[in-house]
């Protein structure tokens, strides 16, 4: 170690521009060199600009998510296909622009996917990290818990619990509607996601806490609270970036599932998962409704996952040697 | 060895009850009240009444709890000394079911063997598939395969199961007519049928899952085949093929499965969307059709049995490690 450091020093004093680079510098050069992630990366960030911004997108193309009998011929038909004022078509049956509902729908869908992330990785890496670092009971008695949550079938609990609850939350004070609907997917998504993130945080945090960093720091006097929160959180991002990038389009779909289940969002608020199920039955008759939000959908998802994969390679060691 | 076993076993009891419980108490906050669908449109206050203390509605939670789980060793008997027609509800008795008319029991076991065929079926499908691309993927790492294959998996993994299903049906079914409307008929019965019935629904379930395989095999193929031994392997002058299967596959196997088990034990508590698509009566029909009734006591069976499943299956699992992995054998 020594001779290795004197041998740096020395390096360094005849060539300034070597620089000694951490782990986490190292990943992010391979990260930028890769260019499969950082394209996935600028369709995943446009995206979710492009849906957060929604209404001001849709009010620079000119479309509109209102529905609109003007556009719409006789029996429910769109009056035209794709045309330049309607990049991806007309809604049939309501004359609203798809290309609006699909930017206005992904600002659903990815609220949703991204709040459940937030939540599930909060809780998971919390009680990952608790379990990891006390050990015995309540390590075992939170795997057991960890255990007991997975082996719940979660989506038929969805389903059966899904008007219950929902009203309970309303008469907790959550506003009525979409809002008490999108409280409970979220919730119950986190509730019965976490465990997943808290295998792997703690199985991480179990070959962490026996490192040299972190007796250093209880011979120091440092209390479990900030041994937990200053030792060990901090080195567990890898795993979180990783599992968050790879876990979103999960969600996304899900909630797509969830909407064609009829578990989802009302009618009033269009979502991508509703724009999928809804579309299918006009396959035939105007295939860009179907066309372009399964498009859409399939982008996303798949840049979410690309960068997923690549931030993985990115943070293995070994990834550059094989 | 024999330990590791029992170990386990008595874990899996124990996660049962706990399952049990928690299924339980979740399902007394529903307030869809069993007793008013024992008398459909003639209920009255009175009606509804005498029927929650006929149904022991009335009595405290844990004597329910109890109840019920004395009535899955030993049945139990609705109705006992009402005055009314008694109900038997033979062991194992999960509950009786007074919208349709029928022992929970039965209603499962009618159902099971209809999605036992579905999980099987495409779990043999998409195993067949996923192992093998991931493993061929793995060989050709880098080349066009390797890149068609895994570019195929993040397509079809990215799209949710009923897209996948729904255009499935409609293309092949409805525009094309290659395959007849799905009517499910037991194998035994009628076997042509069956098979054209269940096709797409096996296929529609192998793809989506099989495209995790082939990147979980992948992953863990090209891993292991960058290590000491494999290179040893090769240098004893083995076969690629014993180097490949015998060496690279067996040390990668173990998360290939767990991810294995966990997805079949899941699958046979019901495919709620892709039996709902293709109009199977499986356990997940059963399921979403009580959901839509209130039929709580289906509800609460369908529950526990589908997370039996699950907690089986993680059992078996368990048990393979020892076979796959030496290691857990000496431990």
């Amino acid at each position: 170690m020594q001779v290795a450091a004197d041998h740096a020093l020395e390096v360094a004093d005849s060539a300034p521009a070597l620089q000694g680079l951490s782990p986490g510098k190292l990943a992010w050069r391979r990260l930028r060199r890769n260019k499969t992630a950082m394209i996935s990366l600028g369709v995943a960030l446009f995206i979710i600009l492009i849906s957060a911004f929604a209404p001001v997108v849709c009010a620079l193309l000119g479309v509109s998510p209102d529905g609109n009998s003007d556009l719409i011929a006789d029996a429910g038909r769109p009056v035209s296909g794709p045309t330049l004022d309607h990049p991806f078509g007309i809604e049939p049956g309501t004359g609203k622009d798809i290309l609006a509902l699909l930017l206005y729908g992904a600002r659903v869908s990815l609220l949703i996917a991204l709040t459940s992330v937030v939540l599930t990785v909060t809780i998971g890496v919390l009680i990952g990290t608790i379990a990891a670092a006390s050990r015995g009971f309540v390590d075992r008695a939170l795997t057991w818990l960890m255990d007991l949550t997975l082996t719940f079938p979660s989506l038929l609990l969805l389903l059966a619990l899904s008007n219950v609850m929902i009203d309970r939350l309303t008469a907790l004070g959550v506003p009525e509607g979409n809002f008490s609907r999108i409280t409970y997917l979220i919730l119950f998504f986190a509730i019965f996601g976490w465990p997943y993130i808290a295998r792997i945080v703690r199985g991480q945090v179990i070959s962490l806490r026996e490192r040299e960093f972190v007796e250093a720091a209880t011979a120091m006097g440092a209390s479990r609270r900030r041994i937990i929160l200053t030792e060990l959180v901090p080195n567990l991002w890898a795993p979180v970036i990783v599992y968050s990038s790879i876990s979103l389009p999960g969600y996304i779909a899900a909630e797509a599932t969830l909407s064609f289940l009829g578990v989802g969002t009302d009618a009033s608020l269009p979502t991508w998962g509703k724009l999928l199920s809804d579309s299918i039955n006009y396959w035939q008759t105007y295939p860009s409704y179907l066309l372009f939000p399964s498009i859409g959908l399939v982008i996303t998802v798949l840049s979410f996952n690309l960068f997923g994969d690549a931030v993985r390679d990115a943070l293995d060691p070994r990834a550059g040697r094989v | 060895m024999l330990g590791f076993v029992v170990k386990r076993l008595g874990a899996m009891v124990v996660m049962l009850v706990g399952l049990s419980i928690v299924v339980f108490l979740l399902f007394s906050v529903l307030p869809a009240d069993p007793a008013r669908l024992t008398c459909g449109k003639s209920c009255t206050p009175d009606v509804v009444a005498a029927n929650k203390v006929r149904l022991g509605l009335d009595k405290p939670l844990t004597e329910q709890y109890t109840t019920y789980v004395k009535g899955i060793f030993a049945g139990r008997t609705y109705n006992e000394g009402q005055g009314v027609a008694e109900i038997q509800c033979p062991a194992p008795c999960l509950g009786y079911s007074f919208a349709k008319q029928a022992p929970v029991t039965d209603l499962i076991t009618e159902a099971v063997p209809v999605t036992m065929w579905l999980a099987l079926g495409s779990f043999v499908l998409w195993m067949a598939i996923g192992v093998s691309g991931g493993v061929v993927a793995a060989l050709n790492r880098g080349r066009w395969l390797d890149v068609a294959l895994q570019s195929f998996a993040l397509i079809v993994y990215s799209l949710p199961t009923f897209f996948v299903g729904l255009i499935a049906l409609i293309v092949v079914i409805v525009q094309f007519g290659l395959l007849p409307y799905p009517d499910y008929y037991p194998p035994t019965q009628d076997f042509p049928k069956f098979f054209d019935t269940m096709l797409l629904p096996w296929l529609t379930i192998a793809t989506a899952s099989a495209a995790f395989y082939v990147r979980l095999t992948r992953t863990q193929m090209v891993e292991t085949l960058g290590e000491d031994y494999i290179r040893t392997a090769r240098a004893k002058g083995l076969t690629e093929r014993a180097v490949t299967v015998k060496h690279a596959l067996r040390a990668g196997l173990t998360p290939i499965v767990t991810a294995a088990g966990l997805d079949l034990g899941l699958l046979l508590g019901g495919a709620i969307i892709v039996e709902a698509i293709f109009n199977l009566p499986g356990v997940g029909r059963l399921a979403v059709g009580s959901v839509l009734d209130s039929d709580l006591p289906v509800i609460t069976g369908v529950t526990l049995v589908a997370a039996a499943f699950i907690i089986i299956s993680n059992f078996v699992v368990d048990l393979l490690y020892m076979v796959i992995d030496p290691r857990v054998r000496l431990s």
